[in-house]
């Protein structure tokens, strides 16, 4: 068990390694910030001695090198623009941007488990027919345009919940609602798909056959053979929430990562767009890693497979 | 759970036909319909004889639909903030949409297939590095780098499908690796080597072919993704860039008036998600016909 | 062990109907079956693919799937109880305590994503309320019962760690925790090796005996049945055919489906010159002709086997059949519901 986390945890890091890279090629490759930053009327020699302090005129690999090695030990460097050290930046977004992303989960998650499961155990019923409705609508509609629409009718006109901010728990609601709201669809779509398939197996009937209570043979036996699949989309989904909350967030207007990383690429503010790269990254290998690991906690197959 | 019936009422009940019909057995009239539609009106547009779409009329700005008291039929779904017409505007932007959706999706399902096959077929070493490689791709996310791109090269159509074909082929290669490495297990595979196939043979005229369905079902579905992820993009600017229609720019620019001019920005988010919903009823019905197993689509 | 009409039989199944909708129309799975068995008394349940043998097990158990199976009509009495009339909180009391049950494929029947210990702890936790250091001791009990080596150690194990013909001989163990009055086996050996085969009847027999079960086994090899069985019930098309003490039923049967099945299997020695088959395909079971389901393929077949169903006939006492032929001259009924 131990060497598949360590693994596991090998893999990740070289997935960090490339991205680093090809993040590192992509901000230099998107022209020279320099432009924005000083004023128009500044000279060539202020260009150079620009270039020079701020260290754009060293080698590309000496440059690489270093913001490894820096970024290694959590020193992102300091903003171009906001002329404040990165780390210190994404530290006051980044739990902004995790609270709002496990909310979303979390509520996800409350609302997908006892939807698909019983829409499988009464399958047909109506119950099912609007499991199927909702998962598809879910998936089909686009989060921005749901989220305009319940800005202006819930946070506007009815004025029940903030339109945006981030003051106290009603603020998250509106913003954790549109960005959950297709991870239920999904969600739900695999477990009520996952326990259809497996309430047909052979051990669901002699679980039956033993004489079991159903509740235990629905929640226990089966339930836990479904997992298998959800627990990996859950994990791809939590990457997908903390990557696209950028559009939710400039909606609700919520300080965190998202927001950082629009406004840095707007000014190309290289070390803001390479810290906020690599630590939405890092995130989504620690989400990948868990899950395999979860996942080889559930099913004992995986951990004597290696 | 219903009590069961006792041995009285057994003897009487009649059989009840209450068979569980199956999906798949009908072709799915509605997304058909409206993925037909969509496209056939993307195609004609030119000829469709609409206003320009791009036309500025400023003393028509945000008539409502025609429908409404202020509205007239020479703009049936009325007009937005500089009085160009909503319904011209969202059949071209049907036009920028679904072309984007399909040419980033064939791009991302054929770099993907390939990267798939080959890492399914030699397994070992070149298995490792492309797997590799793949997950490392799917991690990184879509939006920034598309940001990214738009804001260093501008924002264009190409760039859009670029960006989003850079990552999207990663989810392909790991699919269809998993069914080749299924499909290896069988002995067809191990028949067509002995009878000295190489592996460009193998691949293609073998393996391939039994991919094809679960391919097909995964691009229908993805397609649905993809104008998703362009109107966020277009939403955020850094999309297809003005004056093209665009459904996400076109929610953009109604954002501010959504309470006085609703429309504006109503009707394209309808589009887009008749368009998406229709592309995804209709890959889920893929699904179910090729193969039910394939639930993690 | 055989031939003796048993006193008061475990099971007594009366006329059970069960029938399925499909897409191709409803399918009588289970078409009036009856049968009793006895104390230590094996029946064996023969058949072909798709000839109710397994659907009659699951309507025993009232596990049919629903909801596209219903149980129709009849009666099944388990020590003078109508398992029928009877609710399903009773019904799941009544499962694996006084009925169990050994499915066919050992591969799936046990849940892969917990032990084995788990499982049989389950079991037997239910059945006997037992816990905690009892508990295990119970379970290692029951699998050494089954002649499963080092009980304890395996009772860590997980599924997909054990051979075959061990994850059966749990399953067995698991079936006897009770013990119940009614073990039903389908087809218990057919996934396994042949040499594993002969080792598990061998263990099924002596379980019955040291618990005095009544056993059914559903089986498609009539070797097994020759081996093991006391009676055997042949199933047509949700039917019984013909049943009867499997001497009997070896030397004279009186269907000409059974004829054909023993006909059909290669004896060393004999000079045939090719194998007999039976003629046609299994039928249709959505579409049953009118008349007796066994009449297109049938060597002996006359023109009233066409038009009617041929009643139960008893041929001597202890042995059953459904044909014409052995019907006493005008469709006179000599025992049995139709």
């Amino acid at each position: 068990m131990l060497r598949f986390v360590a693994a596991r945890l090998l893999q990740s890091l070289v997935a960090l390694a490339i991205i680093s890279v090809v993040v590192f090629v992509l901000a230099r490759a998107t022209g020279d910030p320099l432009y924005l930053i000083l004023p128009m009327s500044a000279s060539q020699e202020d260009f150079d001695n620009a270039r020079r302090y701020l260290g754009l005129d060293r080698p590309y690999l000496e440059q690489y090198l270093s913001f490894v090695g820096r970024a290694a030990i959590g020193d992102f460097g300091t903003s171009l623009r906001a002329r404040r050290p990165v780390s210190e930046l994404i530290r006051e977004r980044l739990p902004n941007s995790l609270k709002l992303a496990v909310f979303a989960m979390g509520v996800s998650l409350a609302m997908a488990f006892p939807l698909g499961i019983m829409a499988a155990v009464h399958k047909g019923s109506g119950l099912d027919r609007l499991a199927q409705i909702v998962s598809v609508l879910g998936q089909s509609l686009p989060t921005f345009w749901v989220a305009i629409l319940l800005v202006e009718f819930v946070a506007g006109r009815l004025q029940w919940l903030p339109a945006g901010g981030i003051e106290g728990f009603t603020s998250y609601i509106l913003p954790g609602f549109t960005l959950g709201w297709f991870v239920v669809a999904g969600l739900m779509r695999l477990l009520r798909s996952g326990m259809l398939e497996v309430l047909d197996s052979e051990y669901v009937k002699l679980a039956r056959v033993k004489g079991l209570g159903e509740g235990r043979v629905i929640w226990l036996h089966a339930l836990k053979n479904a997992l298998i699949p959800v627990i990996t989309f859950a994990g791809i989904y939590f990457a997908i929430l903390v990557t696209t909350a950028i559009v939710v967030e400039t909606v609700f207007a919520w300080p965190g990562l998202g927001r950082l990383a629009y406004e840095g690429i707007s000014s190309r503010d290289f070390p803001v767009i390479q810290a906020v790269v690599l630590t939405t990254a890092a995130i989504v290998a620690v989400v990948n890693l868990c899950v395999d690991c979860l996942y080889a906690l559930i099913d004992p197959r995986i951990r004597y497979a290696r | 759970m219903p009590a069961e019936p006792t041995a009285a009422t057994l003897s009487e009940a009649a059989v009840a036909v209450d068979a569980v019909p199956r999906r798949g057995w009908r072709l799915p009239r509605f997304p058909l319909v409206v993925i037909g539609l969509f496209v056939a009106v993307a195609v004609v547009a030119p000829l469709l004889g609409l206003p320009d779409p791009t036309a500025q009329a400023l003393r028509d700005r945000f008539r409502p639909p025609a429908w409404q008291e202020a509205g007239s039929w020479t703009h049936p779904l009325g007009t937005d903030r500089l009085g160009r017409d909503l319904l011209s505007r969202i059949v071209w932007g049907a036009r920028v949409s679904l072309a984007a959706g399909v040419l980033t999706v064939l791009a991302a399902s054929a770099f993907g297939a390939a990267v798939g096959l080959t890492a399914g077929y030699y397994g070992g070493r070149v298995d490792a590095v492309l797997m590799r490689v793949t997950d490392a791709t799917m991690s990184f996310p879509v939006i920034l780098l598309a940001l990214i791109l738009a804001v260093t090269v501008g924002p264009s159509f190409a760039n859009v499908v670029t960006a989003i074909a850079v990552i999207l082929w990663a989810r392909y290669a790991r699919v269809i690796r998993g069914q080749v490495l299924t499909l290896m297990q069988l002995d067809f595979v191990a028949q067509a080597r002995i009878a000295g196939a190489g592996p460009w043979r193998i691949i293609t005229r073998h393996l391939l072919p039994n991919t094809l369905g679960t391919l097909l079902v995964l691009v229908t579905l993805q397609i649905g993704y993809v104008i998703i992820v362009e109107a966020s993009l277009s939403f955020l600017g850094a999309g297809i860039p003005p004056p093209t229609p665009a459904w996400g720019s076109m929610i953009a620019e109604g954002r501010d008036f959504v309470t006085s001019a609703w429309w504006v920005s109503l009707f394209p988010g309808l589009a887009i998600l008749l368009v998406v919903l229709a592309f995804n009823l209709l890959g889920d019905w893929l699904r179910d016909t090729f193969d039910p197993k394939l639930r993690q689509l | 062990m055989s031939g003796s009409p048993p006193s008061r039989p475990v099971i007594d199944v009366r006329d059970l109907r069960t029938h399925l909708v499909t897409r191709w129309g409803t399918v009588k799975a289970v078409d009036g079956v009856s049968f009793a068995v006895a104390e230590g008394e094996t029946l064996g349940l023969v058949g072909e693919s798709g000839s109710g043998k397994s659907m009659t097990c699951l309507s025993l158990l009232r596990l049919v799937p629903r909801p596209a199976a219903r149980i129709l009509g009849g009666q099944v009495w388990l020590d003078g109880e109508d398992l029928l009339a009877k609710s399903e909180a009773e019904m799941r009391k009544i499962r694996g305590r006084r009925i169990a049950m050994i499915l066919q494929d050992p591969m799936s029947s046990l849940n892969p994503v917990f032990s084995i210990g788990m499982q049989m702890r389950e079991a037997i936790g239910l059945y006997h309320g037992l816990r905690g250091r009892g508990l295990a001791a119970r379970a290692a009990e029951l699998l050494a019962a089954v002649r499963i080596p080092s009980p304890a150690e395996r009772l860590r194990a997980f599924p997909h760690q054990l051979s075959g013909g061990m994850r059966q001989r749990v399953v067995g163990a698991m079936a006897i925790a009770a013990p119940p009055r009614l073990l039903i086996a389908d087809e218990p050996t057919t996934s396994l090796d042949l040499t594993i085969q002969a080792q598990y009847l061998g263990l099924l027999e002596e379980l019955q005996e040291r618990h005095r079960l009544a056993l059914v086994f559903v089986t498609h090899n009539l070797g097994i049945v020759a081996r093991i069985c006391d009676r055997v019930a042949v199933m047509y098309a949700g039917r019984i055919v013909e049943m009867g003490p499997v001497r009997r039923l070896f030397t004279r049967p009186a269907h000409p489906y059974s004829r054909a099945l023993l006909e059909s299997i290669p004896r060393l020695g004999a000079r045939a010159a090719r194998l007999t088959a039976i003629e046609g395909q299994p039928p249709d079971l959505a579409r049953l002709p009118a008349g007796c389901a066994f009449a297109p393929r049938c060597a002996s077949v006359m023109e009233r086997c066409r038009v009617e169903a041929p009643p139960e006939t008893v041929v001597e006492a202890g042995h059953v059949t459904r044909c014409w032929l052995e019907a006493p001259g005008a469709g006179a009924t000599a025992a049995g519901p139709p």
